[in-house]
């Protein structure tokens, strides 16, 4: 999320000369954990605070609140060939763990199936291994399949899925090329559930199961320039950044 | 006249000596820094979890055999494409094509060593991993092979650079005196140019595997980077993680002086130990057959 909050505060700071706007990176633990020392005005985090996170804020007489800033989705993606066009979390993250080797499994045809992934150190990586392979749950220590490729970047994965009929990828959906999109899965959470494909719209009705909040946090409700900044981040303008950057808007 | 004369004479040799004497010391300074930021790696993590066969380093699993297997898969495919490529293509140069046709080819060669290895990787994933997915009937084109094929590529100019200038040094009285005793041009190529450029040719060689063990980029473009291990024959066809493209994924995001950090260090160091055994072996193959040819001809 950091280019994101990068790109918000380049564009905020170009339009308010006279503010001085610094971020830094390092995951949203830090952020948190910086918030919670009171070193830092804003955090920004791709998850929400725990309780035991907002306790700790509050001994030291920060009481955090809460922005939801913009929404991201995971779009797994197939081959324009493959017929498989709908998966359950269940289904996909046995494809990726490694029980599932060959589409007939899933309903497509008779093809080993050959599993992308971006490198470990992508956010979307560590986000993909808890929510879906792991299906959210934290006691659940399944890994990511030893040959799954690792790609460097978004650009290897769609070049492969768009040549590759045994491929199966994922990544943000901006990153998702227009004529992929048709090859998008639709993924439901259990196999009784609606089968849905990721939009701007089915990520901010929730039906959409892979797709997070992410979140600004200020220490107390925001005064002066940061409640400007807050305010101008969930407006229209900034919120084209967020679709630029492939994360989807809040509106 | 004369006191000038000494005056510059021993700059000079003071400033080669200086260089000389440089690049020990820059290879001694890299091997240290090596050590020192790659040996904590034993204390933190303990030997044997490093020769298992899990690589997922945000889960502390750190094993390093997948990495090697890989490394090791990728270069030896490619010395296999280079050697006999880069051998060939230098004797045609240097003793079967016309002299018009060479001087069109070698400078068209050295163009080829100068290609950025970014776009070799390009023309892997758009070109030759499809190509190689369809022709072998594979789950995927992204594999040792495809990483081999680019490698050998990219060794190939250097090679046949290098080998090409060693051959056309061998006197022409070589090879005149073998024609004279009625050898074939075959004849005459195998058994006194090429013997009599040995250490030329071994040098060529040398520098291209060297550019292949130490090639990153265009690896991780084509070898798919997963970390299987890489003991069957077969893997070949197969994605592998080579030691390179893992460093270079990596380090970027790594936090400085955790674990992780330290176990990529020691990847580094590896790799340094294994290029400096592979020189080694070479300059002393040299050596040896730079001795026998005194003893024969003495």
């Amino acid at each position: 999320m950091v280019n994101l909050a990068l790109a918000w505060a380049e564009r905020y700071q170009a339009e308010h000369p006279d503010l001085s706007l610094s971020v830094t990176g390092g995951g949203s633990g830090t952020g948190i954990a910086a918030l919670i020392n009171g070193t830092v005005d804003i955090a920004n985090a791709s998850r929400a605070m725990t309780a035991d996170e907002i306790k700790q804020a509050e001994a030291n007489g920060i009481t955090p609140v809460e922005f939801v800033v913009s929404r991201d989705a995971i779009a797994v993606v197939v081959n324009a060939e493959n017929p498989v066009r709908r998966l359950t979390l269940q289904q996909i993250s046995d494809i990726y763990s490694g029980k599932i080797n060959n589409w007939s499994t899933v309903g497509g045809d008779d093809r080993p199936i050959v599993r992308l992934s971006r490198e470990t150190n992508s956010g979307t990586h560590v986000y993909f291994l808890q929510t879906v392979i792991r299906l959210g749950d934290k006691k659940n220590t399944t890994l990511f399949s030893t040959d799954t490729l690792l790609l460097p970047s978004s650009e290897g994965i769609i070049s492969e899925v768009r040549q590759n009929p045994n491929a199966i990828g994922y990544d943000g959906l901006g990153y998702i090329p227009s004529d992929l999109m048709n090859s998008v899965i639709a993924v439901a959470r259990d196999a009784s559930g609606p089968y849905v494909i990721p939009s701007i719209t089915t990520v901010n009705d929730n039906s959409y199961p892979v797709a997070r909040d992410l979140y600004m946090y200020t220490a107390g409700e925001p005064a002066g320039a940061i409640k400007d900044y807050i305010h101008w981040v969930l407006s229209s303008e900034a919120q084209t950044i967020v679709a630029d950057l492939g994360f989807v808007p809040i509106k | 006249m004369d006191k000038s004369r000494n005056w510059r004479e021993t700059i000079i040799t003071a400033i080669v000596k200086t260089c000389g004497y440089s690049a020990i010391v820059f290879v001694i300074l890299i091997f240290f820094f090596l050590l020192r930021e790659g040996l904590p790696a034993l204390v933190e993590v303990k030997l044997g979890d490093l020769l298992t066969t899990r690589w997922y380093p945000i889960e502390n699993h750190f094993g390093i055999l997948p990495l090697l297997t890989g490394s090791l898969i990728v270069t030896v495919g490619a010395m296999l494409i280079a050697i006999p490529f880069g051998i060939g293509t230098a004797v045609f140069l240097s003793e079967i094509a016309p002299r018009w046709m060479r001087e069109i080819l070698k400078p068209l060669v050295e163009l080829l060593g100068g290609l950025p290895s970014v776009v070799l990787g390009f023309l892997g994933i758009l070109v030759l991993s499809p190509f190689l997915r369809v022709f072998l009937d594979l789950p995927t084109g992204l594999t040792a092979l495809a990483g081999a094929l680019l490698l050998g590529g990219i060794a190939v100019p250097t090679t046949v650079s290098i080998a090409e200038d060693a051959l056309d040094a061998v006197p022409h009285s070589y090879r005149e005196g073998a024609l004279a005793l009625g050898a074939t041009k075959w004849q005459t190529i195998w058994r006194v140019t090429l013997p009599a450029a040995r250490s030329g040719v071994l040098t060529a060689l040398m520098l291209g595997i060297g550019r292949t063990i130490g090639e990153t980029m265009a690896v991780m473009m084509v070898t798919g980077n997963a970390p299987v291990l890489a003991v069957k024959l077969t893997s070949i066809f197969s994605p592998v993680r080579t030691m390179t493209a893992t460093i270079a994924a990596e380090m970027g995001e790594v936090a400085n002086g955790s674990t992780h950090y330290h176990v990529l260090f020691f990847i580094g160091l590896v790799l340094f130990l294994i290029s400096l055994a592979v020189n080694i072996t070479a300059s002393s193959v040299v050596f040896k057959s730079r001795k026998r040819a005194e003893r024969v001809l003495s």
